[in-house]
C-alpha cells in the first residue's frame, strides 16, 4: 500500500552569507495512513524544518535542494505555489506549537473555521457554520454553538489548541503535521490534547507526523519514531524498540538522560557530553562522533547510512558489518553491554 | 463600554480645563487688555470704568470661571483688530480649514495605506524601494518648500491648477461655505491638500509597512498559510486588519496636527482658513482670537482622540473591556 507520506533523500539548504548550510541531509522516512510517526531531536536538529518542507512553507531563503516528497504517491515538492496552496489545509493539516498565537486575535473562532472550510469545500455559509459547530463539538468544546462567536482571547490555552486542531482537521486531511502541539501547554492538559489529536486522526485514518522533544509523548502516542541529529537521521523504528532497546549511541544517550521517578534523587542526571554541532561545523564522517562513547577510527571519515539494527534502522557504523569487523574488541564489548545489536559476524567475535 | 466612554469624557474635560487656563493666562501675561481696547487719549477715569465693566477687578478665579462659562457658550469676546465677535470670525474660517484638512487626511490614507501594504509585501522589488526613496523626500522636505515647488511647477510652469485661494465656494445653509461643489473650488483644493498631506502620507506608508512586516512574521499568519487560505485573504483579511490599531492611532493624532499646522500651507496658498486668521492675530496681538484658536485646536484633538479610542474597540475585540476572558 502506498504510504500517506513518503520522504526520499530529502535535502534542505539554507544559503547564507557565510556559505550554504545544510539543514537536512539525506533524510528518508515513510508514514502509513493512520500511523503516528514521532520526530524527535534537540532544538535545531531539523524536526520543524522537515515539517515545513513537507507542507511547502519553508521560510526563504531555505529551499528543498534534493530528494522527493510524495503525498499518497503524488510528488508534491516541486508543485507551483498555487497548487501547493490547495493541498495545504485540505490534504495536509498543520498544528503549531503555540496555540496562544496561532489564532488571529481579531476574528471570531467561528469565522476562522468557516473561512477555512469554505476555502477547501464547496458549501454555503450555513452548511460551513454547521460543520464548524460539529468540529468544535468533536474537539470537546462545550456549548459549541455559542462559542463559535467567541474571540480567541476568551479561550484558555488548552481550549485554543483544541480550536487549532479543529482548524487543522477542518477539511479532513490525509496527513497532519503537529509541530510540538503541547509544548506551550500546562502539563495537566498536555495528555488530553495528545489523546484527542490521536483519536481524531485515527477516526479519519489520517497519518500524523508528531514533532516533539518530549520522549514521554512519543512513547505514549507514536507508532514509530524518527530520531534526528544535526539534520541527519540517527535512528528510525517502532516506538517500543527505540525506547526499550535503542540502537544508535545518540538514542542510547537520550534515553539514559530521561530522569526516572524511581531513581536515586541525589544521583546526577545522565547527560551526553558536549552539544550538537552548529550546521556549519558538522564534523566529517558521523555527525555524532565527537560525543560518542563507542567511536572507532572509521567514524571520523566514513559517513554512515541507515543500517538494519534490531527492529530499527540506525545510522551508526557499528551496525555496518564491513566496519564493525574492524572495531576494537573493547568498543564492541561496551556496545554489546549497552544493548546495541551488533551484526552477526562481529557479534561472534565478541563472544 | 459606557463606563469607558464616561471615563474618557471626564479625562477630556480635565484636558480642556487646563487648556482654558493657559489661554486665559495669555490675556494677563501679554499686557493690560484695557490698553489694547482704548486709545491713548482715554482718561484714567474712563479706563477704570472700562476695567470695572470688563470685570478685570474681580478675583482671578472668578474671572477664570467667567471665561470658561463664556467659552462653553462659544463666546470668546470681540476681536481687537476686526471689532467683530471672535466666534463669528472663526466660524466663517472653520469650513475652509476643515475641508482642506480632511481632504489631505483622506489623500494621505488612500495613498499611504496601499503603498505601505505593497512595500510590506514585496519589500525587495524595485518599485517598493522606489516608494521608500520617495517617502524619504516626503518626510524630510519642509511643507512650505513642497508647497512652493508645487506652485512653481504645476501652477506657474504648467498652468494646470490655481496657485492660491479657494476658488468659488457655495454657501450651505448660511453656516458652511464649501469649495467641494464647484470645479474651481475642487481644483484649488488639490495642491494645498497634497502639500499638507504628503508628510502624513509617507508617515502612514512607513508605519503600515513596518507593521505589515511585523504581522507577516506572526504565528497566526503562518497558521493561516498552513490552512491553505488564499494570498488575498491572508494579506488583506488577516494581516492588514492587524496593522490597523497603530495606524488608527497615528492617523488620528496626525489629523489633529494637520488641522493645527495647516497654518503654513494656508499661508503659502493664501487659503482663507483659521491658520491664516491665527497668523494675522499673532501679528496684531489679537489675543481673543489666539485664545479661541488654542481652545478650538485642543478641543479638536480631544474629540479626535476620543473617536480613536472608540475605533480601537471596534477593531480589536481584546480591548472590549466587558468581554469575559477564560483564564
Amino acid at each position: 500500500m502506498t504510504p500517506a507520506l513518503s520522504v526520499r533523500n530529502l535535502r534542505i539548504e539554507i544559503p547564507t552569507r557565510h556559505g550554504v548550510l545544510t539543514a537536512i541531509d539525506d533524510l528518508s522516512f515513510d508514514i502509513a495512513a493512520g500511523e503516528v510517526l514521532g520526530m524527535v531531536g534537540e532544538s535545531g536538529a531539523g524536526k520543524s524544518i522537515t515539517g515545513s518542507a513537507v507542507i511547502g512553507l519553508l521560510e526563504p531563503p531555505g529551499r528543498v535542494a534534493g530528494g522527493e516528497i510524495h503525498l499518497a504517491g503524488e510528488r508534491i515538492d516541486h508543485l507551483p505555489p498555487d497548487r501547493m496552496r490547495r493541498i495545504r489545509g485540505k490534504r495536509i493539516g498543520m498544528i503549531f506549537q503555540d496555540p496562544l498565537t496561532s489564532l488571529n486575535p481579531l476574528y471570531r473562532i467561528g469565522d476562522q473555521l468557516v473561512e477555512t472550510i469554505m476555502t477547501h469545500q464547496r458549501m454555503t455559509t450555513g452548511e460551513a457554520r454547521d460543520k464548524a459547530r460539529k468540529l468544535l463539538e468533536e474537539v470537546g468544546i462545550p456549548a459549541a454553538k455559542t462559542r463559535l462567536s467567541s474571540y480567541p482571547h476568551q479561550f484558555s490555552g488548552g481550549m485554543r489548541q483544541r480550536v487549532v486542531i479543529a482548524l487543522a482537521l477542518a477539511a479532513d486531511p490525509e496527513l497532519v503535521i503537529a509541530d510540538e502541539p503541547t509544548t506551550a501547554l500546562d502539563v495537566s492538559v498536555q495528555a488530553q490534547i495528545i489523546a484527542l489529536l490521536k483519536q481524531l486522526c485515527a477516526e479519519r485514518g489520517a497519518a500524523v507526523m508528531l514533532i516533539t522533544h518530549d520522549m514521554g509523548v512519543i512513547a505514549e502516542t507514536a507508532d514509530r519514531v524518527c530520531v534526528l541529529y544535526a539534520g541527519r537521521l540517527a535512528e528510525l523504528g517502532p516506538v517500543r524498540g527505540v525506547v526499550k532497546l535503542p540502537q544508535h549511541p545518540y538514542t542510547i544517550g537520550l534515553m539514559a538522560a530521561i530522569p526516572s521517578l524511581t531513581g536515586d534523587p541525589d544521583k546526577p542526571l545522565a547527560q551526553i557530553p558536549g552539544s550538537m554541532p552548529r550546521l556549519g561545523t558538522i564534523p566529517d564522517g558521523c555527525a555524532f562522533n565527537p560525543r560518542c562513547d563507542y567511536r572507532f577510527p572509521p567514524c571520523t571519515t566514513e559517513r554512515p547510512v541507515a543500517y538494519a539494527a534490531g527492529t530499527s534502522q540506525a545510522a551508526c557504523l557499528l551496525h555496518a558489518p564491513e566496519f564493525s569487523r574492524v572495531a576494537p574488541a573493547e568498543t564492541l564489548k561496551a556496545a554489546d553491554a549497552a544493548g546495541i545489536r551488533l551484526p552477526k559476524p562481529a557479534g561472534e567475535a565478541v563472544r | 463600554m459606557i463606563a469607558f466612554a464616561i471615563k474618557r469624557f471626564v479625562q477630556a474635560l480635565g484636558v480642556m480645563l487646563v487648556v482654558a487656563l493657559i489661554s486665559f493666562m495669555m490675556f494677563r501675561f501679554v499686557g493690560d487688555p484695557v490698553n489694547q481696547l482704548v486709545g491713548v487719549d482715554t482718561s484714567p477715569a474712563e479706563r477704570a470704568a472700562l476695567r470695572e465693566t470688563l470685570g478685570l477687578n474681580d478675583p482671578v478665579m472668578l474671572q477664570f470661571g467667567r471665561f470658561v462659562l463664556k467659552a462653553a457658550q462659544f463666546d470668546f469676546g470681540i476681536s481687537y483688530q476686526f471689532k467683530q465677535p471672535v466666534a463669528a470670525l472663526i466660524a466663517s474660517r472653520l469650513p475652509a480649514t476643515l475641508e482642506l484638512s480632511f481632504v489631505s487626511a483622506l489623500f494621505a490614507l488612500a495613498i499611504g495605506v496601499p503603498m505601505g501594504v505593497y512595500t510590506g509585501l514585496y519589500r525587495n522589488t524595485w518599485l517598493a524601494r522606489g516608494f521608500l526613496a520617495v517617502s524619504l523626500i516626503g518626510v524630510s522636505l519642509p511643507t512650505f518648500l513642497i508647497g512652493i515647488l508645487l506652485i512653481f511647477v504645476v501652477s506657474v510652469n504648467l498652468g494646470w491648477l490655481p496657485s492660491f485661494g479657494r476658488g468659488q465656494t457655495v454657501n450651505l445653509g448660511g453656516v458652511w461655505s464649501t469649495g467641494l461643489l464647484t470645479k474651481s473650488g475642487l481644483q484649488s483644493l488639490i495642491l494645498p491638500s497634497i502639500t499638507l498631506g504628503l508628510f502624513q502620507m509617507t508617515l502612514i506608508m512607513r508605519l503600515v509597512r513596518g507593521e505589515m512586516l511585523e504581522v507577516l512574521r506572526t504565528d497566526y499568519i503562518k497558521f493561516a498559510r498552513a490552512r491553505g487560505l488564499s494570498r488575498r485573504a491572508i494579506n488583506f483579511g488577516h494581516a492588514l486588519k492587524n496593522t490597523l490599531v497603530p495606524v488608527i492611532t497615528i492617523t488620528g493624532l496626525q489629523l489633529g496636527s494637520i488641522i493645527a499646522f495647516a497654518i503654513i500651507t494656508e499661508t503659502v496658498f493664501q487659503w482663507p482658513g483659521m491658520g491664516l486668521l491665527f497668523l494675522q492675530a499673532v501679528q496684531n496681538v489679537d489675543i481673543p482670537i489666539m485664545a479661541a484658536y488654542l481652545l478650538l485646536i485642543a478641543f479638536l484633538f480631544v474629540v479626535i482622540n476620543f473617536i480613536v479610542d472608540l475605533l480601537y474597540v471596534a477593531v480589536d475585540p481584546r480591548i472590549r473591556l466587558d468581554g469575559g476572558t477564560a483564564g
